[in-house]
């Protein structure tokens, strides 16, 4: 397999931002109540990760060693108040559910942990397609927590009644104790895929060589 | 009830931060091996926390709002956690040695602890006068310690029981946090 497929598939299953290396955590709990938010913070944080590895990658070599964290850390900053403003902007209910978890994309790990271990040292292609694959494995846990919280929780899917209206919704799961238990379920998952997947011929050594 | 009191049950219990609203959970789930680290865990972020508020909440009401750049909130209020980090630990090395020694190999880990940043911001969204947010701050930070000596505790009795083999790992964890959130709901009718 070519290194770039490679670096852009790790992210969805086997080094799976939320599922595996457990960092992130607090947004992905926090907003899934709903597909609206799941989706909205999916593309908030896609974003952001995306352009910060974009960013960095390109001035990799000119940032120096020793206060390359707080410079890290401001280009960051700029990229998340970008998103907040455009949110409050132009999705003013959506920036509303979800309160201050955007603001808090600056200190989400994994941004910080994937500009750090990988776009600092690489090339700009390969950071870009790493963001994409962690942005997108960060994304269909995100929107499938949020579908079977939604759901299960509320009956409805975007807002469309799914269930039959006899449905008794769960409250349970739209309440904080039913973000861990979906979560913990979502994990489970995820390392079930991870063991299938190591055992498939898509199944590829870790491009990073070591592991 | 007098409202500073509200405000700290509030903090500490019915909208526990970590239970209640997720935020802070890396180093909930990763420093929570045993009750030992965990209240010196929760110790070290209670002291940032309160450091954090009070400077935040200074500058912010008394630098930023006056001069309109509310929008540049994100960016100042990072800085000023990262560096005040920074201070205190270079202070604490110098002047308490035995206390770093408890104490300082947590800091670091703390720069980037959502829970303080968010706390912070909620002092500037809640409208918080400036007791209120030192209040605030030192409920949710006993809150978050709260949490974490519960799932230590937990921790050393999972060790030993027979836990379904799809669960075992990390992801008992979120189970045992669910059952735990779930005793908290029940804090939710504390104050009218």
């Amino acid at each position: 397999m070519k290194r770039s497929t490679a670096v852009f598939l790790q992210g969805l299953v086997i080094e799976n931002p939320l599922a595996i290396i457990m960092i992130g955590l607090c947004s992905a709990l926090a907003v899934t109540t709903s597909v609206a938010n799941g989706i909205g913070m999916s593309l908030a944080m896609t974003f952001v990760i995306v352009a910060s590895e974009f960013i960095i990658s390109l001035f990799r070599k000119l940032i120096p060693e020793s206060v390359r964290i707080p410079i890290f850390i401001i280009i960051i900053a700029a990229f998340t108040t970008m998103v907040d403003l455009v949110m409050k902007a132009y999705f003013p209910d959506l920036s509303q559910a979800m309160g201050v978890f955007i603001p808090l994309i600056v200190v989400n790990c994994i941004i910080m942990g994937r500009v750090e271990a990988f776009a600092s040292k690489e090339t700009v292609p390969h950071a870009v397609l790493d963001a994409l694959g962690m942005g997108l494995g960060y994304t269909w846990v995100l929107v499938g927590m949020s579908v079977v919280r939604e759901l299960l929780g509320n009956g409805t899917i975007l807002g469309i009644q799914i269930l039959p209206e006899s449905f008794q919704p769960i409250l349970f799961f739209v309440l904080p104790p039913g973000g861990f238990l979906v979560f913990s379920l979502f994990i489970s998952l995820n390392l079930f895929l991870k063991k299938k997947w190591l055992e498939s011929p898509l199944g590829c050594p870790d491009p990073e060589g070591g592991n | 009830m007098p409202i500073a009191l509200k405000i700290f049950l509030s903090a500490l219990l019915i909208n526990n931060i970590i239970l209640m609203r997720f935020i802070g959970l890396c180093p909930y789930i990763g420093m929570s091996t045993d009750v030992k680290q965990s209240i010196g865990m929760g110790f070290a972020v209670t002291f940032v926390m309160v450091l954090a508020s009070t400077a935040t909440w200074t500058l912010y009401n008394l630098v930023l709002y006056p001069l309109g750049l509310e929008f540049l909130q994100i960016l100042v209020f990072i800085l000023i956690i990262a560096s005040l980090v920074q201070l205190v630990e270079f202070y604490l090395k110098k002047a308490a040695p035995a206390l770093y020694m408890s104490m300082g190999i947590y800091l670091p880990l703390i720069t980037t602890n959502c829970a303080i940043l968010a706390v912070t911001f909620d002092n500037i969204s809640y409208g918080h006068s400036f007791f209120q947010s030192i209040v605030y701050s030192v409920g949710v930070a006993l809150g978050f310690m709260l949490a974490m000596v519960l799932l230590a505790g937990l921790r050393t009795r999972v060790r030993t029981s027979a836990i379904p083999a799809f669960l075992r790992g990390n992801p008992i964890l979120f189970v045992l946090s669910s059952l735990v959130a779930v005793s908290f709901m029940g804090f939710a009718g504390l104050i009218k």
